[in-house]
């Protein structure tokens, strides 16, 4: 007789945790992830053959992801890994999956762990889809998987602690850099720091270290800045006109932008599953509900990582091993109760430097709010922002997925991945309503394009 | 709660619905649409977008005739061309025994004016060189074409609204009774909607309705399911069918390809809808089997709704044989889009003059009745 069987869905800290936990408590797990090595994104590894050191690569953060990598691969035999690999739908207890070199397959399970991450939240701006215009997480990826600049004089622009950070990895790297513009307004993060000092004051003192040692090198650091357009010569990018803190237009020279206002929760996957859903205010978007151990709403399905709520790496991983936690005593399992009331606490702690993240560092609706008619805000479908209100003003569309009927606005390649964030405030700033009452765009299979195939 | 008097009361806020509402309310007639969702949010704004006529039961060809001439004159009609084109409809038979069928059809379809061309296996190949060679043949209909669906329907419910008609949205009826005089509809809310004449446009409901008024319609409720493609170069003009088989695709000109086949899980309880992913892949197999150059291209998207299908796959259009002044467009078997917009003005004409120029006694209610209580002529 064969006993349950758990899929992970994601190898990043909730993943490979929760994944550790099941295989030594004797369940059979499958471990499935989109990537080519175990890690997820903050602890992306390079392919085989990249020689950078883990401190070149992770910073303070290197001890930790080569403990995560080594747990994964302690894990070797352990469970039925599965890397280079999509779960593109789940329905009935079915994960469905695809792989360029597996093909389409089929994983029935009895515990399903989504741990599938976060990604940017981006506002679109005049110029945002000229090339050398990427993430923040974006041009971190090129750094750490292939050890490459997204440009030779790097823009960063945006909210939230990425910022910071992937500015010091790109200057640490020796990468050029044209300057930084936090577009947060100086006083919520002036007013969240007892938040941040209270909650975890090792975080914030990284924080701290990022902005002087960039100051150190001479890199241009503008607080309160608004991002206007930006600017092509030749048809490539060659700068970024935006607004300081003052009011006074400025333009900054460079050939690669990194853009984005903290992180968005990955959660197609639990809405295919059919999972509830709640509006997160302070953060603002919507999050699958879960217990304070990952439990979901639907049957066997359980939450980990930032894709229950972003809470940052390390809560990450406490949230991966409650959840397979649950999954053992939901199964009859013993756990280990201390452990667990331990687990849940620094999980309670976790939440509340993230709530302060989030007072310090607002997702910046009004710019969405403000975005010009001519804005492409769709880019998949190339729609701009002023197509999404004319599908309010003159087509009478009261909520996201109307909106969304009429416009084409997320029905691309995407599926409103990119762009969601900023058209929901677009929406609620022509609806005059609060975002929360625009609704979340229906989900629908697969989670990423799949390629149709003869069978 | 609220009382609304009205001299029509139409329940479903699909195309049919508020295609009716339109024709009344431009002719003075007090009329309330109620819709428990959105209007033309369930079939007719999910479905395939398909505009065609041919294959169609010839029963239904004079509607479907009428509907076409209404079809390019939406801008004028609703204020919203809708993306209609007529690119083109092609019917294709993978064998001898389809081309036989196509040719019957086609000599029946031509007694109904609609003009219908067959293609064999080499001329269609000249013609659309990226089908399978292995195909027999095609029937192709010119003046058949393709649509967004998304945009009829609430096209349709904004004119009726400007026109002066009362579209209630969220609006669902839950209780649906007759006190001798008028018609009385209770809403979900507690709303009380009253009229002297009602139709019942409520779709893959309307049976559930009509059995309220004592009469038995065999339908089934079934989820379509659709697939569409990323963008490619733009290739493929006609709409393409199959002769006894289960796939229907098109692609606009944004490039993206749109496809059908199979059926999902329908919940008429809760009005949602399910994809099943083999049938997704046996669609996808089947596309490539008429197409082999879509093999590789990616689906960026999977939907399905919920379509009411009668028994004899044609809908019920005309006057209730149970209750005078009820009147039923509803069931219409997946070929409510098309014939849409004609059927706003058969209905309209139903409630206002009592009659219709066009033959619709195919579709009479009466066809379900047992022969023990079926109604004197």
């Amino acid at each position: 007789m064969t006993g349950p069987r758990a899929l992970v869905v994601g190898a990043g800290p909730a993943g490979v945790h929760a994944a550790d936990l099941l295989a030594r408590n004797g369940m059979e797990t499958i471990v499935v992830d989109e990537a080519l090595r175990a890690g997820g994104q903050i602890y992306r590894r390079p392919p085989a053959g990249f020689t950078r050191p883990y401190r070149a690569l992770y910073g303070f953060e290197a001890a930790k992801a080569q403990a995560l990598h080594d747990d994964f691969e302690r894990l070797e035999g352990a469970v039925d890994y599965r890397p280079e690999t999509l779960i593109w739908n789940v329905s009935r207890g079915v994960a469905h999956s695809y792989g360029e070199a597996s093909g389409y397959g089929e994983i029935p399970y009895d515990a399903l762990i989504i741990a599938t991450g976060a990604h940017d939240r981006t506002i679109p701006f005049p110029g945002w889809t000229l090339p050398g215009v990427f993430t923040l997480g974006g041009a971190q990826v090129a750094l750490k998987f292939q050890g490459c600049a997204i440009g030779r004089r790097v823009l960063f622009c945006g909210t939230g602690p990425l910022l910071y950070l992937i500015a010091y990895q790109y200057a640490l790297a020796g990468a050029g850099i044209a300057g930084v513009l936090d577009c947060a307004p100086l006083g919520a993060k002036l007013r969240s720091l007892s938040g941040l000092a209270a909650a975890g004051g090792v975080m914030l003192a990284k924080g701290l270290f990022y902005t002087a040692a960039l100051r150190a090198r001479g890199i241009a650091v503008v607080q309160g800045a608004l991002p206007l357009e930006a600017r092509a010569e030749d048809g490539r990018l060659a700068a970024l006109r935006y607004r300081d803190g003052q009011g006074a237009a400025r333009e900054i020279a460079c050939d690669g932008i990194a853009t984005g206002y903290g992180l968005a929760p990955d959660t197609k996957l639990a809405d295919l599953a059919g999972c509830a859903f709640y509006y997160h205010p302070a953060a603002r978007h919507w999050l699958p509900v879960s217990d304070d151990d990952g439990r979901a709403t639907a049957a066997g399905v359980y939450l980990a990582g930032d894709g229950a709520g972003i809470a940052g790496a390390d809560a990450a991983e406490t949230r991966g091993a409650l959840a397979a936690y649950a999954v053992i005593a939901d199964r009859g399992g013993s756990v280990p109760m201390a452990r667990i009331a331990a687990l849940r606490r620094r999980l309670a702690r976790a939440r509340r430097f993230a709530a302060a993240l989030d007072r310090g560092f607002p997702f910046p609706h009004e710019f969405a709010a403000a975005m010009a008619d001519e804005t492409i805000l769709c880019r998949c479908e190339a729609i701009s922002a002023g197509v999404l209100r004319a599908a309010v003003t003159d087509l009478g569309a009261t909520e996201m997925n109307r909106a969304k009927a009429f416009s084409r606005v997320g029905m691309g390649r995407c599926q409103g991945r990119v762009c969601a964030a900023a058209a929901t405030e677009v929406l609620a700033a022509a609806l005059q309503i609060d975002p929360e009452a625009v609704g979340r765009g229906r989900g629908q299979a697969p989670v990423k394009p799949i390629p149709m195939v003869a069978k | 709660m609220s009382v609304t008097d009205s001299d029509v009361v139409i329940v479903g806020g699909g195309i049919a619905g508020c295609a009716t509402a339109l024709y009344l309310a431009q002719r003075g007639v007090a009329v309330t649409l109620c819709e428990k969702g959105l209007a033309g949010a369930m079939a007719s704004g999910v479905n395939f977008g398909g505009v065609r006529q041919q294959g169609r039961p010839l029963a239904e060809l004079p509607l479907a005739r009428r509907s076409r001439g209404l079809w390019p004159r939406l801008g004028e009609i609703i204020g919203d061309t809708c993306e209609f084109i007529a690119s083109g409809h092609l019917k294709i038979a993978h064998d001898a025994a389809g081309m036989a069928d196509l040719a019957t059809y086609a000599a029946a379809a031509s007694g109904h004016g609609l003009d219908l061309q067959l293609l064999e296996g080499a001329e269609m190949r000249g013609r659309f060189p990226w089908l399978s060679p292995t195909l027999a043949g095609g029937s192709y209909c010119a003046e058949d074409g393709q649509a967004n669906p998304r945009l009829v329907g609430p096209a349709f419910a904004r004119a009726a609204r400007a026109a002066g008609a009362m579209i209630r949205e969220q609006c669902e009826i839950i209780e649906a009774d007759h006190d001798g005089r008028r018609f009385i509809l209770t809403a979900g809310d507690g709303s009380v909607f009253r009229a002297a004449r009602m139709l019942n446009c409520a779709g893959a409901w309307g049976a559930e309705l009509a059995a309220r008024f004592g009469e038995t319609v065999p339908l089934t409720a079934r989820a379509p399911q659709m697939v569409v493609s990323e963008p490619t170069r733009y290739f493929i003009e006609p709409v393409l069918g199959v002769c006894n088989g289960d796939l229907y695709l098109r692609q606009i000109s944004r490039g993206n390809v749109i496809f059908g086949g199979g059926y999902g899980i329908a919940d008429t309880g809760t009005s949602r809808s399910s994809v099943l992913p083999e049938n997704t892949h046996s669609a996808c197999a089947t596309a490539i089997g008429l197409i082999p150059r879509l093999a590789g291209l990616p689906m960026i998207r999977v939907w399905t709704g919920i379509e009411g299908y009668i028994a004899d796959d044609i809908p019920v259009i005309g006057p209730s044989r149970t209750r005078p002044g009820l009147f039923h467009g509803f069931g219409f078997s997946g070929h409510g889009f098309q014939l849409g917009p004609a059927i706003g003005e058969i209905l309209g004409e139903l409630l206002t003059d009592g009659k219709t120029e066009t033959p619709i006694g195919a579709f009479d209610i009466g066809r379900f009745a047992e022969s023990t209580d079926a109604p004197s002529p």
